[in-house]
This record gives C-alpha cells, structure tokens and sequence, in this order.
C-alpha cells in the first residue's frame, strides 16, 4: 500500500504533542544542562561567563563536600543492596511456597512504597523524635534508659543510618514484587524434575533459582541504585542534609546549589552525577551478561 | 511421611512467623500516623498509649480548614486529574501514532522519545526551572502541569506502543473501509481497546502526580497553588511541634492514595512486575 506524502504528513499531527513537549520539556533541558556547565550564571544577569571544564575540576578536586555527599549515597545504596534486597529476595521466597494469606502479605509488604516521600519521612521522623519518638520511649521501656532524649535525626553518628533504615523500609516491597513475579516465572517441572534427581532444597536454590533469576536480579539491582542514589524525598523531609551536611546527598547538594542562584555549577554536578549513573549501570549489564553465559 | 509432615509444619510456622513481623512493622507506622492525628496535643507530649484516650476528629476540622490541607488537598486533585487525563490523550494518541500509521523519521522518533527511560537525567530540574521562568510559567499550575506531562510521556508510549501494536488490526481496517477517519479510528475503536493498558497508565501516573514533591518544590512559591506533598512541608517547617495537626495532614494526604491502591493493588502490582520484567 502506498501512502502519499500529504497522509504521511497528516499522520504526523499523532504524534505532534508529545513531540512537542518532548523537544520543550525533555530535550531541550537535557542540552541547557549541558550548556549550562560550562559557564557561570547566576540565572539573572544577562552576561553569562563561559569558563569551559572549570567547575568540573572544581567539583571534582576542590568539593568534599560533594564527595561526602555521593558517599553518603552510596553508604545508603549499599545498605539497600544488601539488607533491602535480601529481606526482598527471603520474603519472595517464602510468599512463593503456596501459603496461606500470601495474597494479603503482598498487599501489605506493597504499602510502603505507594506512601509519598514526604509522608513517610514526616511519619518517621514523629518516631525517631528525641523527646516525644515512640522509638525512645519503647528503647526506655526496654531498660535503655541512655536514649532519653537521644535525636537519631540529630546525631551525627546515627543520622544517616537512620534515614537508610527508612529508606529500606520504604523501598523493600517494590524489590519484593518484581522478585516475586520473577519466581512464579520459573517452571515448576525444573523442581520437580531436581527433586526426582535428588537435589536438596539448598541445591535446587543455587542450580535452578539462582541462574534463573539473574535478569531479575540485575534489574533489580539497577533500579535499586538508581533510586538510592537518587534520594530525595526522605532527606528533605527528615533532615534537610544536617546534622552539619552529615545527610547530604548528590541531589539535595544539586538543589542547595540551585537555591544559592549557582545554576553553571549546580548543572555541572548533575552531568558529573548523571555520568555516574550511567557508567554504574552499563557496568552492572555488562557484569551480568558475561555472568548469564 | 508423618515426619516430612511435621517438618513442613515447622517451616510454615516459621515463614509466617517472618512473614508477620515484616507485615507489623510495615503497617505500625501508617497506623501510628492514624491513632496520634486523633490525639490532643498534650497526650502526645506525655503519653504513648497506643489509642487516643477521647478521639478528637476536631483535628480533622481543623486541618482542613486553619492549616489549609483542604486546599492542597483540592489542589493535588486538580494536577492529578488534569495531569493524567493529559497524559492519557497525549500518550495513547502518539503511541497510536508510532503503532499503526506511517510517517517521516518513525522509528528514529520513537527511539529519541523513549531514550529517557534508560538515561538518568538527575537534576533535570535545574534547567526546568530556568524554562519556565523564560515562558513566564514559573509559579504557575500549567508550569507544574506541563512538567508532569512530559516527565511521563516516555513510559506512557512505551506501555501504550506496544498495547495498540498487539491489537488486532481487522476491526481497524474495516472501519476504514466504511470511511472513518483515522482520527475517529483511534477515538471510537483503538482507545476503548486499550482500556486495560490505560488502566494500567492512570493508576501508575495517578500515584506519581499525587506522590510528587521536588518538582512542586522547585516550581512553585505561592501556596494557594501547592499540591499536598508542598503543604505538608510548609505545615511543618512554621508549626514544627504541631504533631496531632500534622498527623491529620499526613493522613489527608495518605487516604486517596490507600484506596486507589487497596481497590486497584491488582493492576498496580501487575503493572509494575510486568513492566519491570519486559524492560
């Protein structure tokens, strides 16, 4: 079938909306950030400075705070990889063994991660409070009376952590449902032949389940660090990056630096902070696939 | 075979013992929220019952109306309807587009409008920011609005392209065939087929909308225009110890949230294992 250029052009009225609010709204801020960069502007005057790689090298070799700020990020991605995504991984398992009410768990263990930022940060943050935090006050109960008055929120030692656990809190439902699905995705002959073979469970874990599941574990992994990394919410409603910036991370620094009027530099921090995420996860496909062969 | 029996008994006692404290400690938090936006204020400052001794539902009231969560909340409702009902026409038409009809550069465009869902742009604010101040729309809904809108317009074509891609193509042809524009095609017979995939789409974006804080942060000044996520945080930064009050806001925002999802857990649990593991 033939199609004339005047149909051809027609056709294209479909999809023009969305074209045009992608060139808008997407691309033409993806190219600005890069622009952006490379010069110093405070957003107002009406000179903007080209100074080229110049807040690159100072983000990357005169900011610690920027580094401490992808550490703590990475302090919390790391803790998620690990308690988050085992809880995920052992609850999938255990919803997986055909019990009864698994359905009403799963709608449970999915509660937390449709809840906003905002609301669980706030929530978490009545609990952890120093003076009227139902956590101290059970902590009192229990015989620890040095956490009278103890501000997790505030502490240097335990902030960060702190909005890590809630982190994981919020986040472990999410791994938890796209492992599920992943499981019920592997034939149940796979089993029921190992068991014939005599493979104990232990066995049929690491030969059946494991390599099944690399995809899924990959992305889950993905989308783990690029949701850790990229906190937000739950920093800006619980600390606001303090104690002393022990809580900042990349994006609140992006922020700060935004607020401050420093747009070259702040968009300099995000191409440097995109990059990162890109190279993290290329090689975490990468890792995989020669891992799948 | 009587003590494989008692072993499996053991091992399910212990998966439901696991799987209990998880769930406890899932819920204890929402139902804390719940129990102290019913308290006074000087029971929370020196009791922990876990129940409020008098309910106060006046908090409510008071909630509403002195600390304005009635007006981020209509608000919210407002960028999540426009929002996602934008959403919806702009996506499924382009997604009809790129599925079922022939133009100039259609696969080089579908690419270049989905690339966004595998690179991490963060920060993309930034530039945001500067763009709506050069368009005037700083401060405005339709600024937000638009924001939201094209933030979703990468995941809206990718569900929806492939949707309209497996529907059958006979029903389509036929209509033609009988003279109905391609336009009236995609209204009258392409969209209500797609009913389960724009189901899918509302739900997601519905929870995205409402959920959004930093866009809403970097977008807006005035509160007469903040969504509920920006109020509670105004809430709290002015009225810091507040807590029953506050409580009540964070349950205002939280109830239209929990009934979409306990009502439609299926498509969202569905709709998020499926679109993880196709992607």
């Amino acid at each position: 079938m033939n199609i004339s250029p005047k149909e051809k052009t027609l056709n294209m009225m479909f999809i023009m909306p969305a074209l045009v609010l992608f060139l808008v709204f997407n691309l033409y801020p993806l190219i600005r950030t890069f622009q952006l960069s490379f010069y110093q502007w405070n957003g107002i005057d009406k000179e903007m400075l080209f100074i080229g790689f110049a807040q690159y090298k100072h983000i990357l070799f005169n900011n610690p705070a920027f580094w401490k700020s992808m550490i703590n990020a990475g302090y919390v991605t790391l803790l998620s990889l690990t308690l988050q995504n085992g809880l995920a991984l052992l609850l999938a398992i255990l919803v997986n063994r055909q019990i009864r009410g698994g359905n009403i768990y799963r709608v449970i263990f999915f509660l937390p991660p449709v809840l906003s930022g905002i609301v669980v940060g706030l929530i978490w943050k009545f609990v952890y409070d120093g003076n009227f935090g139902i956590l101290n006050h059970w902590l009192i109960s229990l015989g620890f009376e040095n956490f009278k008055d103890f501000a997790w929120l505030s502490e240097i030692k335990t902030s960060l952590s702190s909005v890590a656990i809630v982190h994981m809190w919020k986040g472990f439902g999410y791994g938890f449902i796209i492992l599920l699905a992943g499981l019920q995705t592997i034939p149940i002959e796979l089993y029921e032949a190992a068991e014939v073979d005599g493979a104990d469970k232990w066995q049929q874990f690491r030969n059946i389940t494991v390599p099944c599941m690399i995809p899924v574990f990959t992305l889950v992994t993905i989308l783990t660090i690029l949701g850790s990394m990229q906190i937000f919410d739950l920093i800006y409603s619980m600390t606001r990056g303090g104690p002393a910036g022990h809580t900042h991370v990349p994006i609140t620094k992006i922020y700060e630096y935004m607020s401050n009027g420093e747009f070259g530099y702040s968009t300099a921090m995000a191409v440097i902070f995109g990059f990162v995420l890109l190279v993290i996860s290329f090689v975490q496909l990468f890792v995989s696939k020669k891992f799948n062969r | 075979m009587n003590s494989f029996k008692t072993k499996k008994q053991i091992l399910d006692f212990i998966t439901h013992a696991i799987l209990l404290v998880v769930a406890v400690t899932c819920i204890f938090p929402v139902f804390w929220m719940l129990s102290s936006s019913l308290k006074t204020q000087e029971e929370i400052f020196t009791k922990m019952t876990l129940l409020p001794e008098v309910w106060q539902w006046s908090n409510y009231v008071d909630a509403f109306i002195k600390a304005e969560f009635g007006m981020y909340f209509l608000n919210s409702i407002i960028y999540t309807v426009v929002g996602v009902s934008a959403i919806v026409l702009v996506t499924s038409m382009a997604a009809y587009g790129f599925a079922r009809l022939e133009f100039w550069g259609k696969n080089f465009l579908f690419y270049l409008l989905i690339s966004t869902l595998l690179i991490p742009i963060p920060g993309v604010f930034v530039p945001l920011y500067l763009l709506l101040k050069k368009l005037s729309l700083l401060d405005t809904r339709t600024g937000l609005l638009l924001c939201y809108i094209s933030g979703a317009l990468a995941f809206g074509l990718f569900l929806l392209r492939s949707f309209f891609e497996d529907l059958p193509k006979e029903i389509e042809e036929a209509a033609l065939i009988d003279g109905c524009s391609r336009f009236g095609i995609y209204w009258r017979i392409a969209l209500p087929l797609a009913k389960p995939a724009i189901a899918t789409l509302v739900i997601l974006q519905c929870l995205a909308i409402w959920n959004e804080f930093l866009l809403a942060l970097v977008v807006l000044q005035d509160k007469a225009k903040m969504p509920i996520q920006r109020g509670l945080m105004v809430f709290q930064g002015t009225f810091i110890t507040d807590y029953p009050l506050l409580m009540a806001g964070l349950t205002i925002a939280t109830i239209p949230i929990v009934i979409v999802y306990l009502l439609m857990q299926k498509h969202i649990v569905k709709g998020i294992a499926a679109g993880a593991l196709k992607g």
